[in-house]
């Protein structure tokens, strides 16, 4: 197993021992800027979710509105399990610089488990929803809502997986630089979907409730 | 239970036309041929190890452009039935349903399945060794963007002969395309096989702007970097940015006729619109995806076989960046007749007008290129040459649709199916083949013959103005497109037929090109030195066909047209490659993931299309396997010793 | 030798519109009112700005080609380093820049135009629109007749066309009258036209709609005031009514010839707008109150 202390040396010869240990490897900064683009790409598609669910929010064909669906105590709980996940995402970002495996997986564990109750909770809100007569074939409105918000659930569904199989082999190899990379690209991935979820409990759940 | 069986087949299968059955036994024909011919040479193992396993950009790139090829032939014979049916008037050769079938197959097979495969043969053959490096910078990445691609053109073509063809146009626009008034699984194959090969164009899209930044040979800054690496680079920002919203709508539509939702129905509170707009958000970048890099060709051509530097580099860097931006500006200029207000429709009209400025200084830039230069008209700049009329004419006609009001009397018409051809033809195509001929000797190792090239050539530029010319005419006379039959009156016939005859033209140059290609494959002119065109750029440096490292030794680059400066000071890469003893290189392994993860892909997509929701979900639970295969894959390289390196250079002649 | 055969077919192409344009097979360059004249007018506005960048472009080209052709006794000057001049690059961006910034200007005022009855002409009068698969249906408010694949309209007065549609889009287009206008589930949406002579004119349906779309064409019979009051006279008293069971059968998917009705159901096309999502679209919705302000004051 390699631990930071040997992996640094070895490359202090063309960066000085200054760069991060993700960056190390030659295909990391490849990878982690191609990782920036690939966020890039999510914003157009969210982005166009979101433009499609503006133009169909009022689009409710007698069905029920935003404002009589929304219960504030649902998607507060969503937002409360997704902004802590995302900071506990970066408290393992921080083991992982300190090269301390230990807490680097269990602040991981900690946010995979957050995920999984979000996702758990979303899920449970779209069976009340569906239990109500609220589907996705109801209306425009609820067609657009479902799709908005189950995309950015399935994002962190896909977004568990690979954390958990990330967890493995930190587990196997320990902190080196491709785990480190990979570490760093999946937290990436984390707090974008954080800021996914700010957007739709502002613009979705807030002025739904509010409006 | 035989009863059902039948019943099931006879939905399953496209039954009822002599054309389908025909083509059902040529694809049983030539399957077999195919397989007897591998088990016969005993070559399973080869195209297994060599081609779809390869994570070799240039092995990937001519698997791009084979599949290009074949998919331009489907999308030609497409053409013509459409051309044959409307010759005369009140032609029955095709019925109306499968006319919409055939019209829909073309538009989507030539955008979708030939100029961007097309494209990214060019863009994986050409980019890392006109950088100087040894590989894009996703190598496993490329190979699942080709089989995504791969299997997604796979998926569409079967419609043909199972299921039923999609009908609804290449824009497939709600509600017309919803299950009320479109059932069936045509329209599924379309929203399926375009979803999965527009995933693969994104990986593209990422993969080529990190390597262009981030692989670039020492001392090649931006600013010294080739216009056709520069084009990629646009014509990859505005894929990232264009192709999610193509996703959404594609997403979209296909909920509404899988799930029941309501995003684009008539009743429910669905909006149509929405799919238009989103639609278009990637459609009208789409065009400057595909005729961008096509610019990029026409630079390095005309520059090549001027014998000259291309005039004015940093308008000609500025004019890409400037298209880049611009394009995702006018998207709404496809329906100005959709009841948008007068102050939106001016300023899509104005913002696509725009776009004018940077193409018109394009144009003379290359014009004063070529001004005092030494021009010779191989094959590759003679399309290069007729690609400059035909886009200048085919730009103008834009610009006369840019203007609403006149649109609101070309909209729908031949005027607009006579533009949009001279731009997709006269520029990407034109465009794509001149730099198929430039490069072909790189990827293959010897010329195509000139003299049936010439013949093809003349061919194919004469019928294309004879076939589209006419067009124009039609449009003022009100024919409207993708109509499958006109009445005698409406005067239409005369120009309708000449117009048929220049399609023809264009089908025997097509054939001219085939048989170009197999008589080269034999007698062909091999090229020896690497540089059979003079070039100035760091692909003439290297042997042709490439060593599968590209470079044995990274070069360092201190000028535009690297390797023109190189020459000049007698410089060579063989001479590099003494200066210092050779270093083993770390090369990606095959890997036979991509594939099978295409394989998977096909089957969630042939699921989807039939409504088998429990062969989609094993089709997405395949995709997620591999997906964690790779994430838990650590050995996935190899190392190159110098020693092997040193004896395939030596055995080139370069050391 | 291939700059000739260009020159050949680009002469070829032009005079093709030359000799053959002036015959009446060409409606949208022979319009007979206001609106495609305007059109007609931009249409060969920007051809001349487009010619005047494409016609020194390939004359250029093809005097380069021959002038610095690789021949071994060419004498033309080459110079393989001269790669920049700002002067020159200064020329070809400012004229692109001139042209378009002269075009766009023209068309955005003509748009702006275009969204207003023709000037100096008569009363408008109103024609409600709904294309259905593969027909259209076209019903005067005024005066509470309808008529199936054809309309009869009175020469110089200005038309309003009122547009929807009770099926999949599609595109309402008179070349000889002006340009067209999209016919949208749930919108309705306005198109001005007008016929200065009296003639019929084929209108189309531009837009595919499936199996039947080639046959979706209708007449626009222009008459004189006189005329087609009678013809108004004329469907009141002998063709039948149009029933809501009646609607409903022309629904159906089918291609037929002209019909006539007498009367129809009051807010058929109101309801049509709004079954097909017309509560959601404020814009047009607007449009339709300031309209029936305007036809109320007229009945007034």
């Amino acid at each position: 197993m390699t631990t930071v202390a040997e992996k640094r040396p070895t490359n202090a010869g063309h960066d000085g021992g200054r760069l991060p240990l993700e960056y190390t490897r030659h295909e990391g900064p490849l990878n982690i800027l191609g990782f920036w683009i690939f966020l890039a790409t999510d914003v157009v598609l969210f982005a166009s979710l979101f433009a499609t669910y503006f133009v169909l929010r009022t689009h409710v064909d007698g069905g029920p509105t935003d404002k009589e669906l929304f219960g504030i105590s649902g998607f507060t709980i969503e937002t409360v399990l997704l902004l802590t996940s995302s900071f506990t995402g970066s408290l393992a970002v921080y083991a992982m610089r300190n090269g301390n495996k230990k807490r680097l997986l269990g602040w991981l564990i900690v946010t995979l488990l957050l995920g999984i109750a979000f996702v758990g909770y979303e899920l449970h809100e779209f069976l009340d929803y569906a239990a109500e007569g609220a589907t996705m074939q109801r209306s425009a409105f609820l067609s657009a809502f479902f799709t908005l918000v189950g995309t950015h659930g399935a994002h962190v569904t896909f977004g568990i997986i690979w954390m958990a199989s990330i967890i493995v082999q930190i587990a196997r190899y320990g902190i080196d630089a491709i785990n480190a990379r990979k570490t760093f690209i999946v937290s990436l991935y984390w707090h974008f979907l954080d800021i996914i979820w700010i957007f739709i409990f502002t613009t979705v759940y807030m002025m739904g409730v509010v409006s | 239970m035989l009863e059902s069986l039948k019943e099931f087949a006879g939905h399953f299968f496209v039954t009822g036309e002599p054309l389908i059955y025909m083509s059902d036994v040529a694809i049983v024909v030539v399957s077999l041929a195919i397989v007897f011919t591998l088990t016969y040479l005993k070559k399973w193992k080869w195209l297994w190890k060599e081609w779809l396993t390869t994570v070799d950009h240039k092995k990937i790139g001519i698997m791009y452009l084979i599949s290009a090829l074949l998919m331009l032939f489907r999308g030609g014979v497409d053409a013509l039935l459409m051309r044959t049916q409307l010759a005369l008037p009140n032609l029955h050769f095709l019925d109306p349903q499968h006319y919409n079938e055939i019209f829909t197959t073309h538009g989507t097979i030539m955008i979708l399945f030939m100029a961007m495969p097309f494209l990214f043969a060019l863009f994986n053959i050409v980019v890392p060794l006109q950088i100087g490096a040894r590989d894009v910078a996703f190598p496993y990445l490329n190979a699942i963007s080709f089989w995504l691609f791969f299997f997604g053109a796979l998926l569409f073509n079967l419609s043909f002969v199972i299921g039923g063809s999609p009908d609804a146009g290449w824009v497939s626009y709600p509600p017309l395309t919803e299950l009320a008034t479109d059932p069936g699984p045509g329209e599924n194959f379309y929203l399926l096989s375009l979803q999965i090969s527009g995933i693969g164009s994104i990986a593209t899209g990422i993969n080529f702007i990190v390597t262009i930044l981030k692989m670039r040979a020492p001392g090649m800054t931006l600013m010294k970097m080739p216009l056709f690496s520069w084009s990629v680079l646009a014509s990859c920002i505005i894929i990232v940015f264009a192709f999610p919203a193509l996703t959404v709508a594609l997403a979209l539509l296909m909920f509404d006729r899988l799930f029941g939702t309501h995003f684009f129905t008539m009743l429910h509170g669905g909006n149509p619109m929405m799919y238009i707009n989103l639609f278009w958000v990637w459609g009208h970048p789409e065009v400057y995806i595909a005729v961008l890099p096509a610019f990029g060709v026409i630079s390095e051509v005309v520059a090549t076989f001027s014998r000259k530097s291309v005039f004015g580099y940093k308008s000609m860097v500025a004019a890409l960046m400037v298209i880049t931006v611009i394009n995702y500006l006018v998207w709404a200029h496809h329906f100005f007749t959709m009841g948008a207000s007068a102050g939106v429709n001016a300023y899509f009209a104005v913002a696509t007008m725009l776009v004018g400025i940077p193409t018109g200084v394009k144009v003379f830039n290359w014009l004063f290129t070529m001004f005092r230069g030494r021009i010779r008209l191989t094959l590759p700049m003679l399309w290069a040459i007729a690609f400059i009329p035909c886009f200048a004419i085919g730009g103008a006609t834009g610009v006369m649709l840019a203007a609403a009001p006149a649109d609101y009397q070309y909209h729908n018409s031949f005027f607009l199916i006579a533009h949009f051809h001279q731009t997709l033809i006269g520029g990407v195509v034109f465009g794509l083949l001149a730099g198929l001929y430039y490069w072909w000797p790189k990827m293959f190792g010897f010329i195509l013959d000139e003299r049936l090239g010439k013949w093809a050539f003349w061919f194919f530029n004469i019928g294309f103005y004879v076939c589209f010319m006419p067009m124009y005419a039609l449009g003022f006379m009100g024919m409207t497109r993708r109509v499958y039959t006109y009445p005698a009156e409406t005067g239409w016939t005369g120009l309708n037929f000449v117009s048929t005859i220049g399609a023809y033209l264009m089908g025997i140059g097509f054939l001219l090109i085939v048989a170009q290609v197999l008589y080269s494959i034999k007698y062909g002119k091999r090229d020896v030195t690497g540089d059979p065109w003079d070039g100035r750029t760091l692909e003439w440096a290297l042997p042709s066909p490439v060593p599968h490292y590209n470079f044995a030794r990274i070069p360092e680059v201190s000028e535009l047209d690297a390797w023109w400066h190189m020459k000049q000071n007698g410089e060579t890469l063989a001479a590099q490659n003494k200066k210092a003893p050779l270093e083993p290189i770390h090369m990606p392994k095959n890997t036979g993931r991509p594939f099978i993860m295409g394989v998977f892909f096909f089957i969630a997509g042939f699921g989807f299309v039939f409504n088998w929701f429990w062969m989609g979900a094993i089709g997405l639970i395949g995709v997620v396997i591999t997906l964690i295969a790779r994430s838990q894959e650590r050995d996935t390289e190899y190392e190159i010793p110098a020693e092997e390196i040193r004896r395939t250079e030596s055995a080139l002649g370069r050391l | 030798m291939k700059s000739r055969w260009w020159k050949g077919l680009i002469l070829g192409a032009f005079s093709l519109f030359a000799l053959t344009g002036c015959s009446e097979k060409y409606p949208v360059l022979h319009p007979v009112g206001p609106v495609g004249e305007q059109e007609l007018f931009l249409i060969k506005f920007s051809t001349l700005l487009a010619a005047i960048v494409v016609i020194p472009v390939i004359a250029l080209l093809i005097f380069i080609v021959y002038r610095y052709r690789d021949k071994p006794d060419n004498q033309a000057p080459y110079q393989p380093e001269w790669s920049e001049s700002k002067t020159l690059e200064f020329v070809w961006w400012a004229i692109p820049i001139l042209i378009i910034g002269i075009l766009g200007a023209v068309t955005a005022k003509q748009t702006f135009a275009l969204t207003h009855p023709p000037k100096n002409s008569g009363e408008p009068l109103t024609i409600q629109v709904t294309s259905l698969d593969w027909k259209w249906v076209f019903m005067y408010p005024d005066q509470h007749i309808a008529t199936v694949n054809y309309a009869e309209i009175p020469a110089g007065r200005p038309i309003q066309f009122v547009l929807t549609a009770d099926a999949p889009m599609n595109s309402f287009w008179v070349p000889a009258l002006g340009g067209q206008e999209y016919a949208m589930p749930g919108m309705a949406m306005r198109l001005w036209l007008q016929a200065d002579k009296t003639g019929t004119f084929e209108g189309k349906g531009a837009n595919f709609t499936g199996k039947g779309f080639a046959h979706m064409t209708f007449d626009v019979k222009s008459v004189n005031e006189s005329d087609f009051n009678k013809w108004v006279a004329d469907v009141k008293k002998s063709a039948p009514a149009l029933t809501k069971d009646g609607y409903k059968e022309l629904r159906k998917p089918s291609v037929m010839g002209k019909k006539s009705f007498s009367s129809y159901p009051k807010d058929l096309f109101m309801d049509t707008v709004m079954k097909n999502g017309g509560k959601y679209m404020n814009n047009h919705w607007m449009m339709m109150d300031q309209q029936e302000k305007q036809m109320d004051h007229h009945d007034h």
